[in-house]
C-alpha cells in the first residue's frame, strides 16, 4: 500500500472542519502559495510551514496514520481543531500539489519529528494505561454491584413516575397535551435525568416536540407514548424478559455497558458518516459493512458542540480492523477496536435488496427491538422518483417504492442523489424505518466511487 | 409506506380514545380510571409495533424521464476535485474581512468553466447541484455553467423550482433548440412559446441562419406587442446584413417610436443602406471644409429644423434638457452617416487628417463625439484608430475620445493585439488610475506587453507609497487575466521593501501580500488548466 493510494479526497478533508468558517478558510489555504517546507512521510505524517502575517511562519503537522482519526498540531493561536492551516495542508496533500508528496527518504524536520515522536509515545502509553484501567475498575466488584443496584432502584422509581404521568395524560386526553405545552415535558425529562435514565429523558423530551407538530400529530404522539409505556413496562418487568431483550431494554433506558462482543476482524467498508448535533454534543454516526462477515455495524464518536468528533473515516474506503458489538438483541452498535492499517480504496459495494425486502427487514428487526427507528439497508436498482412534494425510491423493475423521510427530502443531498441517478437505477445505502428511507450514500452504475449524500 | 393486515379501524379507535381521554371514553370491558388508561397504552403499544412491523413499500409514482445521454467525456479526476473546491468556496460561507494571500476561488470559476467547456468535458453528476446553485446566485455565470451542466443539468433543473432559471435561459423548457429540419417545432414554439423562450429561439436561429430568423419574425410582426417588437428587433443585431434592409426600412414606419429609432440605428450600421445614404446627404450638407482661411478649417452649419424625413429616419426631434436642438440634430445626422463618405466630402483626407483639422465655432466636441459613436456603431477600425490617437498623448485622449467609456468602446473595434498594445501604451504613460475600464475590453489572457505594463505600473504605484487597495480593481483583474506564464516575474515583488519616508504606514507589507496573492492565483490557474488540458495525455 503506498501513501498515494490512501490520499484522501477533498470532501474527506473538508469533513474534518469543525465549522463552515474553517472549511472556507482552509480551502483558501489549500493552494501552494503560502506554504513552504512541505512534505509527507510514508508513515502518514504531513508537515509544512504556512506564511503568517506575524513574525514567523506557522508550523503545521498532521498525523494521518492513526486510523482513529488524524491528529493535528499547529503553532497558530487558533483554538479550533483542526485549524485552517491543518486543513489547508491536508487539502494540499490531498490534491497532490507541490512538494507534499511522500518520498521514501523523506524525514520530517526536527520540529515536526518531536511532536510526532511524542504523540506516538503517548498513544502507546494510553493503550497501556487503558489496559491497566480496566483492571483497576474491576478491582472491587462488590462496590460496583452496589452502585449498579442503587442506580437501578432510582430508574425504577423514575419509570414508575413516568408511567403515572403517561396514564394521567391518557385519562385527560392527548388533546390537552397540546395546551400544556413544552414545560410539562421538560420538567418530566429533568426528573428522568435525576433518575439517571437518560434514555427515558430523551424520549420524554421528544414527546414535548410532538404535540401539535403538524398534521397527524395525535397519531405520532400516541405511538411514542405507547412505546415509552412499553419501555417502562419492560424495565419494571425486566426479570421476566429473555436475556437479550432485557439487555436491549437496559440500553434503551440509558444504561450503557462497554462492548462485550468478541472482536470481529474484517475489511470494514465505510458506508456512511454523518454528524447529528444537539446543543451540547455532536454525535458522529459511522456505518461500517464487513466485507467477509456481511455484518453492518454502527460506530459512534462524540465531540463537544461546535467541534468535530475525533473519529473520521472516509466514505468508500475499507478498513482492516476489529469491531466489537455492544450487548442487546438486534444491537447494531459496535466499537472500533484495533486497526491493522490505514483505510484503503476498495471496489467492494454492499449487496443490495429490493424495497420490499428492505421494509421486511425493518419489520423483522422490531422483533428484537420494538423501539428501533430504522435499520441500515442497501437498496439495489432504485430510481429516485418525485411523488408530489416528496420523493421516493422506486424499484427499477417493479411497481413498489419507499418514500424518503421528510427530513431527507429537505436536505441538499437529495439533489446529489437525483443528479447521480439521472432517472436511472442507482445503489443507495441508507436507514429504512417507519418514517421512510433516509439515503446516506449512493453508487452510480458502473465502477464509479461512492458519493456521500449527507 | 402503507400498512397492511387487519383493518386499522381499531387503531383509529385507539387514537380517538387517546385524544379525548379515557375519562370520557373507556375501552370496552375496562373500568374507568388508571387501569383504563394503562389498558389503552398497552393496546396502543402492541398496535404501534404491529403497524410498524407490517409496513410495506407503497406504489411507485410515475418514474421521471431518464436524463438524455451526455456524449462528452468525463472530467479528469484532478479537475473534478478542483471543481468541487471552486464550488465549495461560495460567498457567505464564512470569513469575510481582508483577503490575505489566498486566491479568490469563486472568481476563478468563470474561467475554469470556460476552459472545461472549450475542451468539451461533462461534469461529474454529483457536482451538478452545487453548479446550478452557484449559477443561481450569479447571473454572469449562467451561460457557461449551463453549457457545462449539459443535458443532465437541464434535466435536473426541471425537477427543482430553485433552478427554474436554467429553463428560462434555454428555449423549449430545457429541451434543445429545434434544428433547422424541425420546422414544425420551430413554428409551434414561435407561436405558442413564452416570451423568453421566443427571444431565445429567435437568437438561436439568427446565429445559425440570419435570413430564416428574419423571416420568422416577419411572419408574426404585425401582431406583436410594441415592447416585444423592440426586443425582437434588437436580436437582429447579430448577423446584421444588407438583406435585412427592406424589413428594417419597413420598421421605420412602425407605430412605436422606440421600434422606429432602433430600426434606424440598425440601418445606420449598414453603410450601404438607403437610410445611411440619406443621412450622408443630410450630414454632408452640414459639414464642409473652408479653404478660404489660412489653414483649412471645418465649418459646421447645424440643421435648422428636424423635418418629417429626418424624423422618419429615426432622428429624435426633441432634445434632452440642457442641449440645443440644432446641435442635437447634428449629432444624430453625423453618427448615422457612413464614415466612408467623409474623406470624399472633406477633400480626400484620411480620417486622421480630418480629425486634425481645426473646427470653427466650438463645434469640434460635438462633431468628434458623433464620429466616435459612428465608429463604434459601424465597427470601423480605421476611424477608431484615428479617434483614439496615440496612447501616450497628453490628457490621454485622442482627438475625439473624450471619455473613458468612449475609448473603451472604440478599442472594442480594434483587433485584440492592437487593443492590448494601445492599453499597454496608455498604462505606461498614464498609470493605472484610469485603466480599469480599458483593461476590461482586452482579451484574456493578457498579451505579454500588456501584462508587463500592468505589473510595472503596479510596481511604480507601490514605490510611490500608496496602499494596494487603491488598485484592488486592477489587482483583481490581473489575478484573473494575467498570463500565468508571467508568474515568474512576480518573484522580485514579493519581498517587503524598506518603507520610504513618505509612504503610507505598513503599505509595503500589504503590497507583498497582494503580490503573493497574485502569484498564488496565477500558479493556481496554471495548475487548473493543466488539470483540464493534461486529460488527453493522461487518458492516452
Amino acid at each position: 500500500m503506498t501513501q498515494q493510494g490512501v490520499r484522501w479526497t477533498t470532501d474527506q478533508v473538508l469533513a474534518l472542519a469543525p465549522d463552515a468558517t474553517s472549511r472556507k478558510a482552509g480551502s483558501k489555504l489549500g493552494a501552494a502559495g503560502p506554504w513552504s517546507g512541505t512534505g509527507s512521510s510514508e508513515e502518514g505524517a504531513v508537515w509544512g510551514l504556512c506564511r503568517s502575517s506575524g513574525s514567523g511562519p506557522y508550523r503545521t503537522v498532521v498525523d494521518v496514520a492513526d486510523a482513529s482519526g488524524p491528529a493535528y498540531t499547529c503553532s497558530c493561536p487558533s483554538r479550533k481543531s483542526p485549524c485552517k492551516h491543518a486543513l489547508g495542508l491536508l487539502l494540499l496533500w490531498s490534491g497532490g500539489e507541490g512538494a507534499v508528496r511522500a518520498r521514501a527518504e523523506a524525514h520530517a524536520p526536527d520540529w515536526a519529528e518531536r511532536w510526532l515522536a511524542a504523540r506516538r509515545g503517548r498513544t502507546r502509553g494510553e493503550e497501556g494505561a487503558a489496559a491497566e484501567g480496566s483492571g483497576a475498575g474491576s478491582a472491587d466488584p462488590e462496590a460496583a454491584r452496589r452502585r449498579a443496584e442503587r442506580r437501578a432502584e432510582r430508574i425504577t422509581v423514575g419509570a414508575a413516575e413516568l408511567e403515572q404521568r403517561l396514564a394521567d395524560l391518557l385519562r385527560s386526553g392527548l388533546a390537552t397535551a397540546g395546551r400544556e405545552g413544552y414545560g410539562l415535558w421538560e420538567e418530566t425529562a429533568a426528573r428522568m435525568v435525576d433518575a439517571q435514565a437518560p434514555g427515558l429523558a430523551a424520549r420524554v423530551r421528544e414527546l414535548g416536540a410532538l404535540a401539535g407538530s403538524g398534521p397527524g400529530w395525535p397519531v405520532r404522539l400516541l405511538e411514542e407514548c405507547a412505546l415509552l409505556h412499553l419501555l417502562d413496562q419492560g424495565w419494571l418487568h425486566r426479570e421476566h424478559l429473555p436475556a437479550a431483550l432485557a439487555a436491549t431494554v437496559r440500553t434503551r433506558v440509558g444504561l450503557t455497558r462497554p462492548p462485550d462482543g468478541p472482536p470481529l476482524r474484517d475489511d470494514w467498508l465505510v458506508l456512511a458518516q454523518y454528524d447529528v448535533s444537539d446543543p451540547k454534543l455532536t454525535t458522529r454516526r459511522i456505518w461500517l459493512h464487513g466485507v467477509a462477515s456481511d455484518r453492518t455495524a454502527l460506530v459512534l464518536s462524540y465531540g463537544p458542540a461546535g467541534r468535530a468528533p475525533d473519529l473520521n473515516l472516509p466514505v468508500g474506503l475499507a478498513l482492516d480492523a476489529e469491531v466489537s458489538a455492544y450487548s442487546g438483541a438486534g444491537q447494531r452498535r459496535a466499537a472500533l477496536g484495533e486497526q491493522f492499517g490505514p483505510p484503503v480504496p476498495t471496489a467492494v459495494r454492499p449487496a443490495g435488496v429490493t424495497t420490499a425486502e428492505a421494509a421486511a427487514r425493518y419489520g423483522s428487526a422490531l422483533r428484537d427491538d420494538p423501539w428501533l427507528e430504522s435499520v441500515p439497508v442497501t437498496l439495489d436498482g432504485v430510481v429516485p422518483t418525485p411523488d408530489g412534494a416528496s420523493w421516493q425510491l422506486a424499484d427499477a423493475d417493479g411497481d413498489t417504492a419507499l418514500p424518503l423521510t421528510p427530513s431527507a427530502t429537505a436536505r441538499p443531498g437529495l439533489w446529489r442523489l437525483v443528479a447521480l441517478s439521472g432517472g436511472g437505477p442507482v445503489t443507495v445505502f441508507g436507514e429504512c424505518g417507519h418514517r421512510g428511507f433516509t439515503p446516506l450514500t449512493a453508487w452510480p452504475p458502473g465502477p464509479a466511487e461512492a458519493v456521500p449524500l449527507c | 409506506m402503507t400498512s397492511t393486515g387487519t383493518p386499522s379501524a381499531s387503531w383509529e379507535d385507539l387514537v380517538a380514545m387517546a385524544l379525548l381521554g379515557t375519562d370520557r371514553r373507556t375501552p370496552s370491558g375496562v373500568a374507568p380510571g388508571r387501569s383504563a388508561s394503562s389498558a389503552l397504552l398497552d393496546a396502543a403499544a402492541a398496535e404501534t409495533v404491529r403497524r410498524r412491523a407490517g409496513l410495506r413499500p407503497g406504489r411507485a409514482a410515475p418514474r421521471p424521464e431518464p436524463a438524455p445521454e451526455d456524449p462528452r467525456p468525463a472530467l479528469p479526476a484532478a479537475a473534478a476535485r478542483r471543481l468541487a473546491r471552486l464550488l465549495a468556496d461560495r460567498p457567505g460561507t464564512g470569513g469575510g474581512g481582508r483577503r490575505g494571500t489566498a486566491p479568490d476561488l469563486m472568481e476563478l470559476l468563470p474561467q475554469w468553466l470556460a476552459a472545461a467547456n472549450a475542451r468539451g468535458f461533462a461534469p461529474p453528476a454529483a457536482a451538478l447541484p452545487a453548479l446550478l446553485d452557484s449559477a443561481r446566485g450569479r447571473t454572469d455565470l449562467r451561460p457557461a455553467a449551463l453549457e457545462f451542466a449539459g443535458p443532465r443539468g437541464l434535466w435536473l433543473a426541471r425537477l427543482n423550482p430553485d433552478w427554474r432559471f436554467a429553463l428560462r435561459s434555454t428555449p423549449g423548457g430545457g429541451t434543445s433548440l429545434p434544428g433547422p429540419e424541425e420546422a414544425g417545432r420551430i413554428g409551434k414554439l414561435w407561436q405558442e412559446g413564452l416570451f423568453a423562450e421566443r427571444v431565445a429561439l429567435l437568437a438561436g436561429i439568427r446565429s445559425r441562419d440570419p435570413d430564416a430568423a428574419r423571416a420568422l419574425l416577419e411572419s408574426t410582426w404585425p401582431t406583436e406587442r410594441a415592447e416585444d417588437r423592440l426586443m425582437f428587433l434588437d436580436s437582429l443585431r447579430t448577423g446584421l446584413g444588407p438583406r435585412d434592409e427592406p424589413f428594417l426600412e419597413q420598421a421605420l414606419a412602425d407605430r412605436s417610436r422606440n421600434v422606429r429609432s432602433t430600426a434606424a440605428e440598425l440601418l445606420s450600421a449598414l453603410p450601404g443602406s438607403a437610410l445611411a445614404a440619406r443621412m450622408a446627404v443630410r450630414a454632408a450638407a452640414c459639414v464642409a471644409v473652408d479653404h478660404m482661411r489660412d489653414t483649412p478649417t471645418v465649418l459646421v452649419e447645424a440643421p435648422h429644423e428636424c423635418d418629417a424625413g429626418m424624423e422618419r429616419d429615426g432622428v429624435v426631434p426633441k432634445a434632452p434638457p440642457g442641449r440645443g436642438e440644432r446641435s442635437w440634430w447634428l449629432g444624430q445626422l453625423v453618427d448615422s452617416a457612413p464614415l466612408g463618405s467623409w474623406p470624399a466630402r472633406l477633400g480626400g483626407r484620411t480620417p486622421a487628417e480630418i480629425l486634425a483639422l481645426p473646427v470653427a465655432d466650438d463645434w469640434a466636441g460635438e462633431l468628434h463625439a458623433a464620429w466616435c459613436r459612428a465608429a463604434v456603431r459601424q465597427r470601423d477600425a480605421g476611424w477608431s484608430r484615428a479617434l483614439l490617437g496615440v496612447p501616450s498623448a497628453p490628457e490621454a485622449g485622442g482627438p475625439g475620445a473624450v471619455s473613458l467609456a468612449e475609448r473603451a468602446k472604440l478599442l472594442g473595434t480594434l483587433p485584440a493585439g492592437e487593443r492590448a498594445d494601445w492599453v499597454a501604451g496608455f498604462i505606461a504613460t498614464h498609470g493605472l488610475s484610469e485603466a480599469f475600464q480599458l483593461l476590461g475590453v482586452c482579451a484574456v489572457p493578457w498579451a505579454a506587453p500588456l501584462g508587463r505594463a500592468v505589473l510595472d505600473a503596479l510596481n511604480i504605484a507601490r514605490d510611490a507609497g500608496s496602499y494596494p487597495w487603491s488598485f484592488s480593481g486592477v489587482m483583481g483583474l490581473a489575478e484573473r487575466c494575467l498570463d500565468p506564464a508571467e508568474a515568474a516575474r512576480l518573484d522580485g515583488l514579493l519581498a517587503v521593501p524598506e518603507e520610504p519616508e513618505d509612504a503610507s504606514p505598513g503599505a509595503g507589507g500589504y503590497w507583498a501580500e497582494a503580490f503573493q496573492r497574485l502569484g498564488t492565483t496565477l500558479r493556481l490557474r496554471a495548475v487548473m488548466s493543466e488539470e483540464l488540458g493534461a486529460a488527453g495525455n493522461a487518458a492516452g
